[in-house]
């Protein structure tokens, strides 16, 4: 399926033309880093559809909050919240368990979200927590999201996943990059009952967001989206950083995906055949794309790890724990949780106050999605039977858990991106 | 019309209480402590009371510690305009939480006092009914429905009482005290939790309320009920008649 891209320069501004074979792989000279703490973009070729490896040493990524001068303040526990997202926590928890949590097994089997439980997240304040409040939204942190979506991911990933792409890759893609005009227009909707899906893969590829085929030939393409059919769809096309609205001629969900875990969140191939987008819909300079696309994916990791610590409650539940073999196991898994917890909770803040975090979430992302599969395995026969049979919760996490190791940077991208910048490091 | 309401900071219902080992009361040390559930209720019915446009102001007030203030804290973001904190480390029974609320009272002059109808860590089931008396308002206790009457300055209040609903109709100001099944509390939402850091907490102490909290009861012993033992299976009728005539003196 093969369609040319017709876009006039009045609608779109200038379009460039992407590659659709990689070029060699020749990561070196890709990026080049220059003194200022900025990319020097002069050796990013337009045309360049080359692997990137996004590797930031020293280098301070923009980020919502404002960078902090840490000298004076005194270390906490990385554990320590803060008033409000201990407060958050605990309303996200019970909200979790008393709403979501009756509904759970009902949404996997059906492989469908429940539009209520969409609707009751909107109404929480769930869908906008770093929305700032003059767009309708909580105005809080990255930590607060990541502390919410934690606790939902305890109950249900798939109402996790819906969440954490909608705010941590939907709104802050728009906060980050839109225009003071995008914001007003989509940030009061993203807010209140909007719900925002991601495309970042074809079915040709996903980790090498470089060498993406749309815009250019137009073929299929795939979308790591999380959407309902009921909501007003908003896509949000990485590569060119452009957002569309669903009923933009020629754009169209083809078919939804069958997935092994996380089935009530919807995955949709999206065709865009023909697509005419108005010049407004960009985000942020054209061709400029991809790296914004890059930059929010490297914030979406951090966010990645907090559905798979959720098993600490899961396990201890069962009084399997009388016999030291099994008191060992228990400990272990623990332990493992805790320290990807510990990672992911330590690339949060780094990103908040505007620290280079970039390696940590890819260590976090990385070592989170391990023990999630680990640990959920274990679950499972720890359960007997009882984990085997879809009775319970432990078979659900222990599929869900799979998708850990490949969205949002599978796990060979996460190893590639930390040791890109460890020889970026020892090697200068 | 100002509405005010009593919530007490108690151990989460969901937490396994333990005994101290020295008996003088219940392990809070490392326990989640939240809003009594009683109280989140009687919050709720004030705040929807509110949202109804049939009052002007949401009063949140709580005796204690300091830790206290997560609790009032919690009732900002669930909705509630300000909160009292009134500070004091003394052990407090019903009847001086009932002195303390008719002080804040006659400082506020709410045209209704909503309270939980006990809290699940003593059980009392005794301050609304206190403060009533005290106040010499009148009192509806267990609620399981509310209508307000701004016009008439009357409140209906359904009761659930044993063989039925009894309906007492109060003359403001009154007292309330609520049941379990007269609304479903909210959670506070991520908006208003933000909007709650904003919102007054004010701290009295008993002296500025021209009070002096005298323990009237002494807590002598807190034990753990005894286990249940295990039942007996009887083999007929007649064992347990002779059973119940004979062991338990019942027949």
């Amino acid at each position: 399926m093969k369609a040319t891209v017709k876009v006039s320069p009045e609608q779109c501004g200038r379009w460039r033309v992407w590659r659709i074979d990689p070029p060699p792989l020749e990561s070196h000279d890709l990026w080049r880093y220059s003194g200022e703490h900025c990319f020097d973009q002069t050796v990013v070729k337009a045309n360049d559809s080359r692997r990137a490896f996004t590797y930031t040493p020293h280098v301070r990524m923009t980020t919502t909050g404002e960078p902090q001068d840490l000298t004076d303040v005194p270390p906490t526990p990385i554990t320590h919240l803060s008033e409000t997202e201990s407060m958050m926590a605990e309303s996200v928890s019970k909200f979790a368990a008393e709403v979501i949590a009756p509904r759970v097994r009902e949404m996997d089997e059906a492989e469908k979200m429940d539009p209520e439980i969409i609707e009751r997240c909107f109404e929480q304040g769930l869908m906008s927590v770093e929305i700032p409040e003059e767009y309708g939204g909580a105005g809080m942190n990255f930590t607060a999201a990541i502390v919410g979506i934690e606790e939902l991911a305890r109950v249900d990933p798939s109402v996790s996943v819906m969440v954490d792409v909608h705010n941590t890759l939907v709104n802050t893609a728009i906060l980050k990059y839109g225009t003071k005009e995008s914001q007003r227009k989509w940030l009061p909707k993203l807010a209140t009952n909007v719900l925002g899906s991601f495309c970042l893969s074809e079915p040709a590829s996903g980790s090498d967001a470089f060498a993406l085929k749309t815009a250019r030939d137009q073929d299929e393409r795939r979308a790591s989206s999380s959407s309902s059919p009921t909501s007003t769809q908003q896509g949000i096309q990485g590569h060119h950083g452009l957002h569309r609205e669903k009923d933009t001629p020629g754009f169209a969900i083809a078919k939804k995906e069958k997935k092994l875990g996380i089935k009530a969140s919807s995955t949709c191939v999206l065709t865009f055949d023909d697509v005419k987008i108005p010049h407004d819909h960009l985000l942020g300079k054209e061709g400029d794309g991809y790296k914004y696309a890059i930059g929010i994916l490297n914030e979406g990791r951090p966010a990645s790890p907090a559905r798979y610590v959720w098993l600490d409650r899961e396990q201890f539940g069962q009084k399997v724990g009388t016999f030291q073999s099994m008191q060992h196991q228990l400990a272990q898994a623990y332990t493992e949780i805790t320290a990807a917890r510990h990672l992911l909770y330590n690339a949060a803040r780094l990103k908040e106050c505007g620290k280079d975090f970039v390696r940590e979430a890819a260590m976090a992302k990385l070592y989170s999605s391990q023990v999630a599969g680990r640990v959920a395995g274990l679950a499972v026969e720890w359960m007997g039977g009882m984990g085997f049979v879809r009775e319970g919760t432990a078979e659900k996490m222990y599929r869900d858990a799979k998708i850990g190791a490949i969205y949002e940077g599978t796990s060979n991208i996460q190893l590639q991106t930390i040791a890109k910048l460890l020889e970026r490091e020892y090697t200068r | 019309m100002k509405i005010m309401v009593a919530v007490k900071r108690v151990v989460d219902y969901a937490v396994k209480i333990r005994v101290k080992p020295d008996k003088s009361g219940v392990e809070t040390k490392n326990v989640k402590m939240s809003m009594n559930p009683f109280c989140e209720i009687a919050l709720e019915e004030a705040l929807r009371i509110k949202e109804s446009g049939k009052a002007s102001e949401v009063i949140a007030v709580s005796m204690g510690p300091a830790q206290c203030i997560d609790t009032l804290r919690t009732g900002l973001a669930m909705g509630a305009d300000r909160a009292i904190h009134v500070s004091t480390d003394a052990p407090l029974f019903p009847l001086s939480v009932a002195k303390l609320l008719k002080a804040l009272v006659e400082a506020e002059n709410p045209g209704l006092l909503i309270l939980g109808k006990q809290a699940i860590d003593d059980d009392c089931n005794q301050t609304g009914q206190m403060v009533a008396g005290l106040l010499k308002w009148p009192q509806g206790t267990f609620a399981s429905k509310v209508i307000l009457d701004k016009e008439k300055q009357v409140v209906e209040v359904d009761r659930e009482v044993d063989g039925g609903l009894e309906t007492l109709s109060l003359d403001l100001p009154a007292v309330i005290t609520t049941d379990l099944r007269l609304n479903q509390p909210r959670y506070a939402t991520l908006p208003n939790i933000m909007k709650a850091k904003s919102k007054v907490i004010k701290k009295v102490t008993p002296e500025e309320l021209n009070m002096e909290i005298k323990p009237d009861l002494e807590l002598v012993e807190v034990t753990e009920p005894p286990k249940r033992k295990a039942g007996v299976i009887l083999s007929s009728v007649d064992e347990l008649i002779d059973k119940l005539k004979n062991e338990a003196h019942v027949l």
